[in-house]
């Protein structure tokens, strides 16, 4: 490896291994990608943690939603030192950390409960100035005095949770309110907003919180193991059935193109062969500026036929993280595409196209489809069989040959009849068909699953995250 | 892997970065000011990813005055082509100069031959007029990721060479480097080639500091207690599931329009009656009047 001339196992050996953690993580980093980042460490400059940390990211990564997970790795092999700082500390705010512990344990007679009690005062006026330095030293501290469990054998243990119960930040949120608003802005926007910045500023506690815990577990125990532990899955990665709210809004950010992209891509075959037929009279016209030689050809534009796409979703209960994505999907087809048709089905089925209109709420169009929706009509437990008859019986015209058909659902019928013979007539008739599947494809048949006999009818593809979705409309 | 050394690197160090693009009336935050210096001192090509109103395309026009360079522009598009991006023959002129030479003495073929593929008759597009300049230039590629595929190939043979072999002119090669910004707002995965050949900036919505600190920098005559203001209600029409978040030139105009407007507070009036220059959709400003109880 090129890079800083250190012996063998420094600096480009501790690189080498930060990288192969980073792969680990599921981030692809190649080797030309790795030589860039020897090549970085000979350019910033390396007392500047902060440098160092962008400009390997700067070569290191290649999505935006890489980041967080190549943010905690980073801090566990380029970690802090445990000195306190003693450069630029001494400033307006050096006694927030100038002697952490020891002036405030020293008190006599001091225990736990008035410590916390104290330390929550702190963390009040910090909340309350929002300055996220400061508020991460505050971190730092906090973990050293609270967090601390039973010394083990295997060495000092600290957790999270110890200094969130002790701080119990979110029981300051009454008083923070009253702090940041004058009287009188109760109720209104002032509020809304000063809760927004509450909120932000708890996150980026809690954040910096469970950052020192990893530094210092990984100090103690060996980063390999905390770096196994604190790694999330990408957003991208998240599966759509086990999706938290949290995640969702990642996701949301990352389906919204692709949904575009996916629209574009149903209705891309018109595009080829990009020219129409000669348009004469243009190419005459034209013809005149080059002395009558026809140099620029005309052509009409192609007629472009209207394709159309029928999107069919079961939202049972059994796929209720699927089914947000789902009509999430559904909302952002519905809004490039204007030939997009929409059914819900649980086991029944109901056009819900009149909730998708453009510019209507995907939040909204979920909740309005759960009341107004007609997609229960027994028990509420998904029968695909019935559902695909209500579907060719009543909408017997809605797939023809210039439509494709989406079918969004995990093909799991609660042991009734599968109606696979309606399904295989609704893909012949359509131009082309296939169907998005949230669960893995090694559960596919077991149970009562029956994917596997509708692979057979239809073309079936796994659809758990982002990524495969990504990767479905890219391929199709 | 000999890469060329980067010629004439621009910057000393990532504070001068920071202090020339703030002079330019761009501020950068350290990602940014780093990612900005590697690129020029490394000679890379500098891929900024990010969704809309991040402030990726005002980088790259900062980035040309903070280095007194020309900024050239490629706007990608779908159906984007080399003859747009790179290179044509003027047929029109071509044809004029063949039916000219006609007319007279009748010269033969061979020189005409010769004349017509001369530099007369070359048009230069951003790509080629880019690597051709000796003087500093930035070339802007905005918004790759709306451009076919096949582009990207052309980027790369252009972007890791910086070259163009034109067969009737032989290869040209870039006298002085452009600085590259290339800029995507990941409506499709760029190809891996591609981005392995950048720096990659990933942009997001700044920190409430910063977005403050661009408010009263570009809207000096602000207060800045109302700019606090302004950027925490910002920060929670984001927080909101919108369909088009406010960007930070949005957060910009609305700032202007405060002010226009002489409104020193923002209170649910003043906020009601301007949200149209930050929300842009009706089922946006509906729903942000209502989570912000605005009614």
């Amino acid at each position: 490896m090129t890079g800083p001339a250190v012996a063998d196992g420094g600096l480009a050996g501790h690189l080498d291994g930060f990288v192969r953690a980073i792969r680990e993580a599921g981030i692809p980093v190649g080797i030309s990608q790795a030589v860039d980042a020897a090549e970085i460490l000979t350019v910033v400059d390396l007392l500047d943690r902060e440098q160092l940390r962008h400009g390997l990211a700067a070569v290191l990564l290649q999505r935006a939603a890489q980041r967080p997970t190549y943010d905690v790795l980073f801090d566990l092999w380029w970690p802090l030192s445990d000195r306190p700082r003693t450069t630029v500390e001494s400033d307006a705010d050096g006694d927030a950390d100038g002697e952490p512990g020891e002036s405030t344990l020293d008190v006599p007679g001091d225990d736990g409960i008035d410590l916390a009690a104290r330390m929550r005062e702190q963390l009040l006026q910090l909340l309350l100035e929002g300055n996220p330095e400061a508020l991460r030293r505050f971190a730092r501290e906090a973990v050293e005095m609270l967090g601390r469990g039973q010394p083990s054998p295997s060495g000092q243990s600290f957790f999270s949770y110890r200094v969130l119960r002790a701080l119990s930040p979110d029981t300051l949120v009454a008083q923070l309110l009253t702090g940041l608003l004058a009287e009188g802005d109760r109720g209104g926007l002032a509020e809304q907003v000063a809760r927004q910045t509450i909120r932000e500023r708890l996150t980026a506690l809690r954040a910096a919180i469970e950052s020192e815990v990893r530094r210092r577990t990984a100090a103690e125990k060996g980063r390999d193991k905390v770096a196994k532990n604190a790694v999330r899955p990408l957003a991208d990665q998240v599966d759509f059935l086990r999706a938290q709210a949290g995640d969702l809004a990642e996701l949301r950010r990352a389906v919204a193109p692709l949904a575009r992209r996916l629209a574009v891509r149903l209705s891309a075959r018109r595009r080829l062969g990009r020219e129409g037929r000669l348009d004469f009279r243009k190419t005459v016209r034209a013809s005149l500026g080059t002395g009558g030689v026809p140099v620029v050809t005309h052509h009409r534009p192609r007629k472009v036929h209207k394709p159309e796409l029928v999107v069919l979703c079961d939202v049972s209960g059994s796929v209720a993280g699927f089914s947000h994505f789902t009509l999430m999907l559904t909302q952002a087809l519905r809004e490039h595409f204007t030939g997009v048709r929409a059914f819900a089905f649980v086991d029944t089925t109901d056009e819900v196209t009149r909730f998708f209109r453009p510019g209507a709420d995907v939040v909204d169009a979920v909740s309005r489809i759960g009341r107004e929706a007609d997609v229960v009509g027994f028990d509420g437990h998904s029968d695909y069989g019935t559902a695909f008859e209500v579907f060719a019986d009543r909408w017997a015209s809605a797939v023809g040959p210039k439509t494709s058909l989406l079918v969004l659902g995990d093909g799991r019928t609660n042991y009734r009849q599968p109606g696979l013979p309606v399904l295989a007539d609704l893909v012949r008739r359509s131009r082309s068909a296939h169907w998005l599947n949230p669960e893995p494809q090694r559960l596919w048949g077991s149970g009562d699953s029956a994917a596997n006999r509708y692979g057979e009818v239809i073309d079936m593809v796994e659809c758990r995250n982002a990524a495969q979705l990504a990767e479905f409309v890219t391929t199709l | 892997m000999a890469r060329p050394p980067s010629q004439f690197p621009q910057f000393s160090s990532v504070a001068d970065v920071s202090k020339r693009l703030s002079t330019a009336g761009y501020l950068p935050d350290a990602q940014i000011a780093t990612t900005v210096f590697l690129a020029d001192r490394l000679g890379k090509p500098l891929l900024v990813e990010g969704p809309a109103g991040t402030g990726k395309t005002e980088l790259a026009k900062a980035l040309a005055t903070a280095t007194g360079s020309e900024l050239i522009r490629l706007q990608c598009y779908e159906g984007l082509d080399e003859a747009r991006a790179l290179y044509e023959w003027n047929y029109k002129k071509q044809l004029l100069r063949i039916q000219a030479s006609q007319g007279t003495d009748g010269a033969d073929w061979d020189t005409v031959h010769d004349d017509i593929f001369g530099e007369e008759f070359l048009l230069s597009r951003p790509l080629l007029t880019a690597i051709r300049r000796a003087e500093p230039t930035v070339l802007l590629i905005d918004e790759t990721d709306k451009a076919d595929v096949e582009v990207e190939g052309l980027l790369l043979e252009v972007l890791s060479d910086f070259q163009v072999t034109i067969p009737e002119l032989g290869t040209i090669t870039a006298a002085r480097r452009p600085m590259v910004v290339l800029t995507s707002n990941a409506t499709r995965e760029l190809s891996e080639a591609l981005k392995r050949r950048c720096l990659y900036l990933a942009l997001d919505y700044p920190s409430a500091e910063r977005e403050r600190e661009i408010v009263l920098s570009r809207v000096p005559d602000l207060a800045p207690g109302l700019a606090e203001q302004l950027v925490r209600t910002v920060r929670a029409m984001r927080a909101l599931e919108l369909k088009k978040s406010p960007s930070i030139s949005e957060t910009l105009d609305w700032a202007q329009t405060l002010l226009e407007l002489g409104l020193d507070t923002l209170d649910e009036s003043a906020v009601r009656s301007t949200l149209g220059v930050v929300l842009k959709h009706a089922s946006d400003q509906d729903r942000a009047a209502a989570e912000l109880r605005l009614n």
